[in-house]
């Protein structure tokens, strides 16, 4: 499945969300025992959700150079981020740095998510509202790739793409062996939940909306640049952004596809911190590197997050 | 100007729909089809017919021989554990990846609700820090998730063997109890039950990701149930768990099962947690159907097998997507 983008979020209806974070009053207070064996219970809850972040974060702080920790401790006396510094310059024996790797993460992510809501962001128009003969059989098909992890087409994939190989002045181009031809299979699921994603969100649009520029006198291309595809940025980025989390995260394709060091991403990097040749990788730089891959996306999720919700709450009329 | 194009608008819709209306919808569709065609129809096409040969390393580069045709060796070779791999046997693989989901997304459903009912009782404290830090689960990838997980899980130097035996000191006991191999003893903790303990550390680990997803979705639930109900109830007498019972539960469920169904999709599917915190072992006891076929291509180098598991993955999701499309259904009238 890799990868689905990863949130369990997609599929919220949006007033789940916006509830999630409102407060509600009213009723009766409890009483204090009550109230202290209710907070109990959160604060297990918390501690069980925050400790292994607490956990990653304070290895990656240790300035003891040990391979393994020895004992657990939260705040490591003296903490330094030297393991931070050395993932920086080269995280794995191979001679890359995380600079190169995160660029290859980047131009990988980036290119799909851009190029799934680019070419989906049409379909996906058509299937909210437009209709046409074929509608549920197209959908239909769609929604069977949806369904299909991107493992359970590897093995297509990866002898089609290595099939495409030129020669260009001695220099051997092998698509399936380069960031290309990762981002293509990537794209094959990543195209798909787009489409549907985006459905989903065009649908809440009011339709009126459209009828009135209809009316006026737009045709129905313009209807859709004009007045639905400006008002559909916001869901845009957010497809996106879920887009770009999941190849972000993204590991099983390029893992099979990649063999030149030179094109490998974080989360490959990582596999090699952490696989079976990397016994002595130490657990400070294997955790400085996991923040670093984590720590970027999920700033901008936390952000956008609230965006969704606010965005898709305040803004909605039900259509 | 504008007068006479809106005219114009009306005109054509009265007159019916002109040509260039209906090749319009498919002019969207053209980029994405068009795109798809080429990396995923056409690909799913090819390994249908991969999948009946013996497609190999050797038939790899773009100027090798085609692969022989086998027919349906490779399917057979599958279902009947003949591949000469040892401990694959797609069966028991099959059979644990469904109990693995069910089990898991119980587990999460039921967690999910507890929680969401906890935190939604009136006047509790510091709900907004308790919802904020609740949200840690969902928004750091599951990539990432995995690799801390496995780390916490060593038997040497993991948080959770060192935590036991810190907890384990104050009673008396001694750290040695602790040591505890969770993810590649072979030996099942419970002999009557065939899960190892890394089935153990994975649900776990899942369950900690899974159940923040299952209470946002049961909050969202909570909070349209309308407060009248509860306060007619208790004018009625009603106690607390009869409450839960009669008003709670049932006006819940509209919510949960499409997130339920939803939750076994994706927990079937998953790839990631598995592949990086057991490895689908010890001896391929906690392999899913994803990570052997990751493997058979990855590994193995056996195309042609792979495309055939391939399809049977395709055929199980199928049927588990119809099978959960029609639970999700049979719930729909619930929905107000």
């Amino acid at each position: 499945m890799s990868e689905r983008p990863p949130s369990r979020l997609r599929n919220l209806p949006a007033k789940a969300l916006g509830r999630f974070s409102r407060r509600i009053q009213a009723g009766k207070r409890l009483g204090l025992g009550q109230q202290l064996l209710v907070q109990l219970f959160l604060l297990v809850i918390a501690f069980s959700a925050i400790y292994p972040v607490l956990w990653i974060l304070s290895l990656s702080l240790d300035p003891r150079d040990i391979l393994r920790p020895t004992e657990l401790r939260l705040i490591p006396q003296g903490a330094s981020i030297q393991a931070y510094r050395e993932v920086f310059i080269q995280p794995t024996p191979n001679p890359v740095s995380w600079t190169e790797l995160a660029i290859n993460s980047l131009r990988l992510s980036l290119g799909t998510a851009l190029a799934s809501v680019i070419v989906g962001v049409f379909a996906a128009y058509a299937f909210s509202r437009l209709r046409f003969a074929g509608r549920p059989a197209l959908m239909i098909m769609v929604l069977t790739v949806l369904m299909l992890p991107a493992i359970a087409t590897l093995p297509a994939l990866f002898v089609l793409l290595n099939k495409v190989q030129v020669s260009v002045g001695g220099a051997d181009f092998n698509l399936r062996n380069s960031l290309w031809g990762v981002g293509l299979a990537v794209l094959s699921t990543l195209l798909p939940f787009a489409i549907w994603n985006l459905k989903g969100y065009l649908d809440t649009i009011p339709r009126e909306l459209e009828e009135a520029a209809l009316i006026d006198g737009c045709t129905q291309n313009q209807a859709f640049f004009r007045v639905t595809l400006p008002l559909a940025v916001p869901v845009l980025a957010v497809t996106g952004f879920l887009g770009f989390m999941s190849t972000w995260s993204e590991f099983a394709i390029s893992w099979q596809f990649l063999t030149d060091p030179k094109n490998f991403t974080l989360t490959m990097a990582l596999f090699n911190m952490v696989g079976q040749y990397a016994g002595n990788t130490s657990w400070s730089k294997f955790a400085a590197m996991a923040i670093m891959i984590a720590l970027p996306v999920s700033i901008i999720y936390l952000y956008l997050q609230k965006y969704i919700v606010s965005g898709l709450t305040l803004g909605g009329v039900k259509g | 100007m504008a007068d006479r194009k809106g005219m114009g608008a009306f005109q054509s819709v009265a007159g019916g729909k002109p040509l260039a209306k209906k090749v319009n919808p498919y002019l969207y569709l053209v980029p994405a089809f068009l795109v798809m065609g080429v990396i995923t129809f056409y690909p799913m096409g090819y390994q249908v017919w991969m999948s009946l040969t013996n497609f190999g390393i050797k038939n790899l580069r773009f100027d090798a021989p085609l692969p022989d045709w086998v027919g349906l060796a490779n399917y057979i070779k599958i279902l009947t554990t003949n591949l000469g791999l040892s401990n694959f046997s797609f069966w028991r693989m099959l059979g644990f990846n469904l109990f693995w989901t069910f089990s898991n997304v119980i587990i999460h459903v039921i967690l999910g609700i507890v929680i969401a009912v906890v935190l939604n009782t009136q006047g509790v404290w510091f709900k907004r820090v308790y919802r904020a830090l609740y949200i840690l689960p969902i928004i750091i990838p599951q990539i990432i998730v995995a690799n801390i997980f496995r780390n916490m899980f060593d038997p040497d130097y993991g948080a959770i063997n060192q935590g036991m035996a810190m907890i384990g000191q104050l009673f008396g006991l001694s750290p040695d109890i602790f040591h505890i191999r969770w993810i590649d003893q072979i030996d099942y903790p419970i002999a009557a039950i065939p899960l190892t303990l890394s089935y153990f550390a994975l649900l776990i680990t899942n369950v900690w990701l899974g159940w923040p997803f299952m209470t946002i979705v049961a909050t969202g639930a909570l909070q349209s149930i309308p407060k009248e109900l509860y306060e007619a109830a208790e004018i009625d007498g009603a106690s607390g768990l009869q409450r839960l019972r009669a008003i709670t539960l049932p006006l819940l469920r509209p919510a949960m099962v499409p997130a339920a169904v939803y939750g076994m999709v994706v927990t079937f599917n998953l790839f990631t947690l598995i592949y990086f915190l057991s490895g689908g072992g010890p001896i391929r006891r906690t392999e899913i159907l994803l990570t052997s076929a990751f493997r058979l291509v990855n590994e193995q180098r056996l195309y042609g097998v792979a495309a055939a598991f391939s399809m049977f993955i395709f055929l199980v999701l199928l049927g588990l997507t119809l099978l959960t499309n029609r639970i999700a259904r049979a719930t729909e009238s619930y929905d107000v």
